[in-house]
């Protein structure tokens, strides 16, 4: 046990400083994602490339610092700005998911063409997994993907697409092998959503915003080399994917960095000449919150430590996304009810209007939900902890249900 | 950057639990219990053999010098195996009460005692956690008076540690006169409460000290870790047990952890209690090396995972059905462990009270 840095790492600690020092006026505010970046969190990501904040580890050819992976400097960096409470740079569904993605398994035109623009937030992604008839069962997924003449052509139907109303770009997930069994039927392309024939409908969700969508593909082409890994490996390609956003859900420090904002809104705000933080029930609450948020802070530092020994965390992994995402939303539901009736009007009719601080927090409260479902359920996690991290074992297929492909 | 125990301290943990796996199978484990003593002449010295008694105890009085991280890895192993041994406070907040606040005369007369397993020291902290009880002692020169109920690791002293009111901490003789124990079984039959009472006994304060009161905090809050992750092994076991029943027990012709309700169960109790054993780290570890965050995340750890063992606990119960209620199986051990652990020192809502008054949120 040693949680003293090295000699390299406070270094680059202090260098953050000087950074954060010379430059934080300049950051956006911190928050306020999902929407299209403006151009002074563009400026500000461009600068956090170039210094090495964000993208550090992607290779220099595709646009990145290119710095080795140590995963204890990309912990310093992520504490240094939840400490000052200065925006980390963007963190989307393409720097976050696809790029490691392409990284992992992509080819060389493919990491050279979109890395570089996606890390520097010019060109946005979007996620094409969920169907109407394949959410929790993503393998089912239906949209179809026939290879003629150099081209895939693309039919179907994606749902719950978040930001294609604004992406440049898709991840897709479809079928391409209709007659192997389902995981193996499904192949992985990337296109773009100026592509002649996609048709973007927003829904509106329980936040007010419309922060996703339905997409619909009608003899959509996608050249053929736009596909990573071959035909049929899309399942493959998928879970890597997913990892990645599961890991993201899961970041702790999102965790302390509510609790923060919690707990310092509780300090400041009163009710009737008394601070919040005075009234028993709510103090209370908030203890325990801590300490939970406490369990999961050592916790990552735990993987962390797994990290950058090369070990794959198993168990410890697979319960971050469930354990984040419950442990996020009771955060921002003490916040709402210590905001109470004052906090009720609300009033969010475009995304790119910034709220007040108890509209943050509603909006917050409510898309907690969204990510407790999102990104594999609840009860999908529970399935994953159970049967890969405890080796119980699955429940057995039924017979004659959802015959043909299964 | 290191976050993980040490490969002596992984090391020092396993071999624990396996001799107290080998010394302690069920049948010896209810035989030991059943006096409710918490604690076993032939267990105890094979512990000290171990060394387990003098972890903490410096090396120049026979000890192996470590830290409270290194008690709270022995201590899982303990609480994994529900070991009829007293430790949290003989052996962790004795020696550190020692360490801390006794003067050189007092350590050299004690500490080497303690690492050869022939001083155990009862320790009434009674005021000072929270407790419900009497907690009243008073010193009149060298002669204590008064009543502390709730004492710790009391089934067998040769010694006793009280605290006063004002902070400082006096030792007497567990045989001196004027030196009651009554010594209660308890629902966790591996470890006793006792009530001392004192009446004008011969008594020596630790140290001249006027360190007192912090370091004394600082002796409680070791204890607190200590229990947390001594809560941590025993839910540990609870966890496997229940994984284990659910592969193997079936009902309506399959293996009920393949029914979501119990695969979830199993699924929750991971969830919750594996964030607990890095969070046990962390507090240990800030008490041998991070002062300022010490108090906090030791008031934290005892609260948070209290309430996620008892829920362990539960639910491990409740994934063994019927089995899980009986005395047969002997799972409620473990159960009672974790509640054991749950109140002594302070339960989770005082230890939160604490952590309130350490960030100024209230007035002590
Ligand atoms: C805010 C938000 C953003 C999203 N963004 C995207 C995106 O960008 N791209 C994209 O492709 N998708 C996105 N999704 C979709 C998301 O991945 C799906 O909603 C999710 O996988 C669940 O699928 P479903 O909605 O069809 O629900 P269903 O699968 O119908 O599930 C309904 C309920 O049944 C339960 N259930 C289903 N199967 C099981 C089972 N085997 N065992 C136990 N319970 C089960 C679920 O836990 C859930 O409670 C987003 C969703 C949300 C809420």
């Amino acid at each position: 046990m040693d949680l003293r840095l090295s000699e390299k790492h406070s270094a680059l600690q202090a260098d953050l400083q000087a950074f954060i020092t010379r430059y934080a006026a300049e950051a956006p505010k911190a928050g306020g994602g999902r929407k299209r970046p403006d151009a002074r969190t563009l400026d500000w990501q461009k600068r956090l490339v170039e210094h090495g904040y964000a993208a550090r580890t992607v290779p220099r050819a595709y646009g990145g610092f290119g710095a080795e992976l140590d995963v204890v400097e990309l912990a310093v960096i992520a504490d240094a700005f939840v400490q000052a409470g200065v925006h980390p740079g963007l963190s989307n569904q393409g720097i976050s998911m696809l790029v490691p993605t392409l990284l992992e398994v992509g080819t060389e035109a493919q990491r050279q063409e979109w890395i570089g623009p996606t890390i520097r937030g010019d060109v946005i992604w979007c996620q094409g997994y969920s169907e109407p008839g394949a959410g929790s069962d993503l393998a089912a997924a239906q949209t179809r993907a026939e290879l003629k003449d150099g081209h895939f052509i693309v039919n179907g139907q994606k749902i719950w697409t978040s930001s294609a109303h604004y992406a440049d770009m898709m991840f897709l997930l479809c079928r391409t092998e209709p007659d192997r069994p389902k995981h193996q039927g499904l192949s992985y392309l990337i296109l773009s959503m100026k592509t002649p024939g996609i048709e973007v409908r927003p829904l509106r969700t329980m936040t007010g915003r419309a922060e996703f969508n339905e997409t619909f593909f009608t003899d959509v082409k996608v050249p053929a080399e736009n596909i990573v890994m071959g035909r049929g490996q899309g399942w493959h390609v998928a879970n890597i994917t997913l990892k990645h956003e599961r890991l993201m859900l899961g970041d702790s420090n999102r965790l302390t960095q509510r609790l923060h904002k919690l707990t310092e809104m509780l300090q400041r705000l009163e009710v009737g000449g008394e601070k919040l933080i005075a009234i028993p029930s709510l103090r209370d609450r908030l203890l325990q919150l801590q300490g939970e948020v406490f369990a999961w802070r050592a916790h990552g530092l735990r993987l962390l430590t797994d990290q950058s020994r090369g070990v794959d965390s198993g168990l410890r992994r697979l319960i971050t996304k469930y354990g984040a995402t419950m442990l996020c939303f009771r955060l921002s539901s003490l916040a709402v009810d210590a905001l109470g009736t004052a906090g009720l009007p609300y009033e969010v009719e475009s995304e790119t209007v910034e709220g007040d601080e108890a509209t943050t927090w509603h909006v917050d409260h409510f898309y907690d939900i969204g990510l407790i479902i999102g990104g594999g359920s609840s009860n999908i996690q529970k399935n994953i902890i159970g049967e890969r991290g405890l080796d119980l074992p699955r429940e057995p297929k039924m017979i004659g249900v959802a015959a043909g492909r299964n | 950057m290191e976050f993980d125990l040490s490969e002596d301290q992984r090391l020092f943990g396993e071999s624990l639990s396996g001799f107290l796996q080998d010394r302690q199978p069920l049948e010896a484990l209810r035989r030991m219990a059943e006096p409710g003593s918490g604690f076993d002449a032939g267990l105890w010295d094979g512990l000290t053999e171990l060394g387990l008694h003098g972890l903490l105890v410096p090396e120049q009085f026979g000890g192996a010098g470590l830290g409270v991280l290194d008690a709270a890895a022995a201590a899982e192993a303990l609480g994994g195996t529900a070991a009829v041994v007293p430790f949290a406070a003989s052996t962790v907040m004795a020696t550190l009460a020692l360490l801390r606040l006794g003067s050189p005369a007092q350590q050299a007369a004690y500490l080497p005692g303690i690492a050869a397993g022939e001083i155990r020291i009862g320790v009434g902290f009674a005021g000072r956690t929270g407790q419900t009880g009497p907690a009243e002692a008073r010193l009149d020169g060298t002669r204590l008076s008064g009543r502390i109920s709730g004492a710790l690791d009391a089934g067998a002293p040769t010694h006793l540690l009280v605290c006063l009111p004002d902070g400082r901490a006096v030792l007497t003789g567990a045989a001196e006169a004027g030196v009651s124990v009554s010594s209660h079984r308890t629902i966790d039959r591996t470890r006793p409460v006792a009530d001392l009472v004192f009446d004008g006994a011969a008594a020596e304060i630790l140290g001249s000290s006027n360190r007192g009161p912090a370091a004394l905090a600082s002796v409680l809050d070791a204890g607190r870790v200590v229990l947390a992750a001594d809560t941590v092994g025993a839910a540990q076991t609870m966890l496997d047990r229940a994984v284990a029943y659910a592969k193997e027990r079936a009902q309506f012709g399959r293996v009920i952890g393949s029914f979501q309700g119990v695969k979830h169960a199993c699924a929750d109790m991971a969830t919750m209690l594996e964030p607990c054993r890095a969070m046990v780290w962390y507090a240990a570890h800030a008490q041998d090396s991070i002062p300022a965050e010490a108090r906090l995340w030791a008031c934290q750890v005892k609260a948070h995972v209290g309430d996620v063992g008892r829920e362990v606990a539960r639910i491990s119960t409740e994934v063994h059905g019927g089995m899980g209620f009986t005395d047969l199986l002997g799972l409620h051990y473990w159960f009672k462990r974790i509640a054991f652990n749950r109140q002594a020192l302070g339960g989770p809502e005082r230890c939160r009270h604490d952590a309130a008054v350490e960030q100024g949120w209230i007035v002590a």
